[in-house]
């Protein structure tokens, strides 16, 4: 029952992206076209002593992993949000929909955008001639981890959305993850950043394990010491996210 | 001409009004060329031990030019964006009514536009000098940055002015902010041009900003380069946009 009210929910959630164009292309093409810059613009610094491949767009297709799942969470809870403001979650609250399942559904409908998503960057990536090190397991492996960054962001989203209830605030958010996306090491590999800080910066920044894992499989191969990594960053996100997820809903479901 | 002013007056000191006393908007236009700063000379300054870079001045100097221009369009696009919201609202349907010159209200949106881009090149220039950025030019060539960067200023807020004045709605922000940031990102940001290779470096050949940047880049290494070639281009692009700005204008009033 609880399986199929959630199933319900996330479809909605997903035809609601599918219906409006700009919720899909942006998604799609921002992330490419800046995946395009920067594989050009940055492409002398393979010749760097040390850089870890010959091709900057290898390097750099991890990226648009991270900053898709990003988007994808800004486009579903602005949609989440707009549900509480417009009285849907209240008038769902009515009904015998567990309260949780709301917030599963809401979820599923997200990361079902994300990895739609990370299907199309991949296939951009091999299109222009990137070889995933890690083979077609790797690829596998790869829409798994797209999937727990996914419900990390995710996760976060709809804390926001639940805690604000407003389409701006949860908007407001993507100053914020991209300014985590820049501070990485998204366009250089941590042990050839020069600057003291701006290293130390990058590595407290989780958003920084979650780009070399996706980096791992397509550079490197299986190196699970950093895939593992990735995985437990998003892991833990996605428990503190998820927990104060539940918590505001509670709160304003008590609010109703 | 004293009706131009006056308009031209009130409409500026309504946009800095907002701009200065509420958050949302001031914090933003701040911060994110602050943001940008950091990220490309924090991340990116090993760039300069690339074979070839031979950027007298250091990376910091080097970038400081890129986002001082970035800057200065944006600050120009964001004006797009209050009058997108001054249509929606209906607040220039009003104006419109009460101005006794409506040229005053295309020049009193970009005269706003031009002093808040001087509040944030302001900001910027300090963080930079704190960042011990050197500079080979003398005060002439800073002149010459600084009268560039306007130029660019100017030329932005007419881009976005002309089609907020179309297309009337908030909607329309991707439209005037893309291609700017596609210009802008599509030069040689990273490197200096002689570095770029492939399908970038054709692009950035042809990119108008490229003269712009390069001629930028020359005036704080005390090495100006295509000075008359980027005025000539920014003076172009003023003119363009202008005609655009007021044909949109037109387009604005018929539409009622």
């Amino acid at each position: 029952m609880a399986l199929a009210q959630t199933a319900a929910l996330g479809k909605r959630a997903v035809v609601r992206t599918a219906r409006q164009p700009a919720n899909v292309v942006f998604p799609l093409i921002f992330p490419m076209l800046l995946l395009a810059v920067n594989a050009g613009g940055l492409r002398a610094e393979t010749k760097l002593p040390g850089f870890p491949t010959t091709s900057f767009l290898a390097f750099a297709l991890a990226v648009p992993f991270v900053q898709g799942a990003l988007l994808a969470t800004i486009n579903a809870n602005v949609e989440f949000a707009r549900d509480i403001q417009t009285g849907f979650l209240n008038r769902l609250a009515l009904t015998p929909v567990r309260g949780i399942v709301l917030l599963f559904g809401q979820l599923g409908g997200l990361i079902t955008s994300a990895v739609v998503q990370a299907i199309f960057y991949l296939a951009v990536g091999l299109a222009f001639g990137v070889r995933l090190q890690s083979g077609i397991g790797g690829a596998a492996m790869l829409l798994l981890l797209e999937t727990a960054i996914a419900l990390a962001f995710a996760s976060l989203g709809s804390w926001a959305a639940l805690r604000t209830g407003s389409t701006e605030a949860v908007q407001g958010l993507f100053p914020v993850f991209f300014v985590f996306l820049f501070l990485s090491s998204m366009n250089i590999p941590r042990n050839l950043i020069e600057a003291d800080w701006f290293r130390w910066v990058a590595t407290v920044n989780p958003v920084s394990y979650l780009i070399e894992a996706v980096r791992a499989l397509v550079i490197t191969g299986w190196d699970w010491q950093t895939i593992g990594l990735g995985f437990g960053v998003a892991g833990a996100l996605s428990i503190v996210g998820f927990a104060l997820a539940t918590h505001a809903l509670w709160n304003r479901l008590e609010r109703t | 001409m004293r009706d131009t002013l006056s308009v031209a007056r009130g409409v500026s000191w309504r946009v800095l009004h907002i701009f200065f006393t509420n958050k949302a908007f001031l914090l933003p236009s701040i911060a994110f060329p602050l943001f940008f700063f950091t990220a490309f000379v924090g991340g990116l300054s090993r760039i300069r031990q690339v074979p070839g870079f031979d950027f007298p001045t250091g990376y910091t100097a080097f970038q400081f030019v890129f986002v001082l221009l970035q800057s200065a369009a944006f600050a120009g696009v964001f004006t797009g964006f209050g009058i997108a919201r001054d249509f929606e609202t209906g607040f220039m349907r009003r104006l419109m009514l009460a101005a006794p010159n409506r040229s005053g209200i295309l020049l009193g949106y970009t005269f706003s536009a031009l002093v808040r881009w001087a509040t944030v090149a302001t900001v910027v220039t300090v963080v930079a000098l704190l960042a011990q950025m050197k500079i080979g030019g003398d005060g002439v060539d800073l002149f010459g940055l600084y009268a560039l960067a306007l130029f660019l200023n100017v030329a932005g807020a007419l881009w976005a002015t002309g089609v907020a004045m179309r297309l009337r709605s908030q909607q329309a922000a991707p439209v005037m902010q893309m291609p700017v940031f596609l210009l802008l990102f599509f030069a040689p940001v990273y490197v200096p041009l002689n570095l770029l290779q492939g399908w970038i470096h054709g692009v950035a050949s042809v990119n108008p900003i490229t003269a712009l940047l390069e001629a930028g880049r020359g005036f704080i290494s005390g090495r100006p380069e295509l000075t008359l070639a980027a005025f000539a281009i920014a003076a172009g692009l003023i003119l363009g946009f202008a005609a655009w700005a007021v044909r949109g204008l037109r387009r604005a009033e018929a539409a009622g």
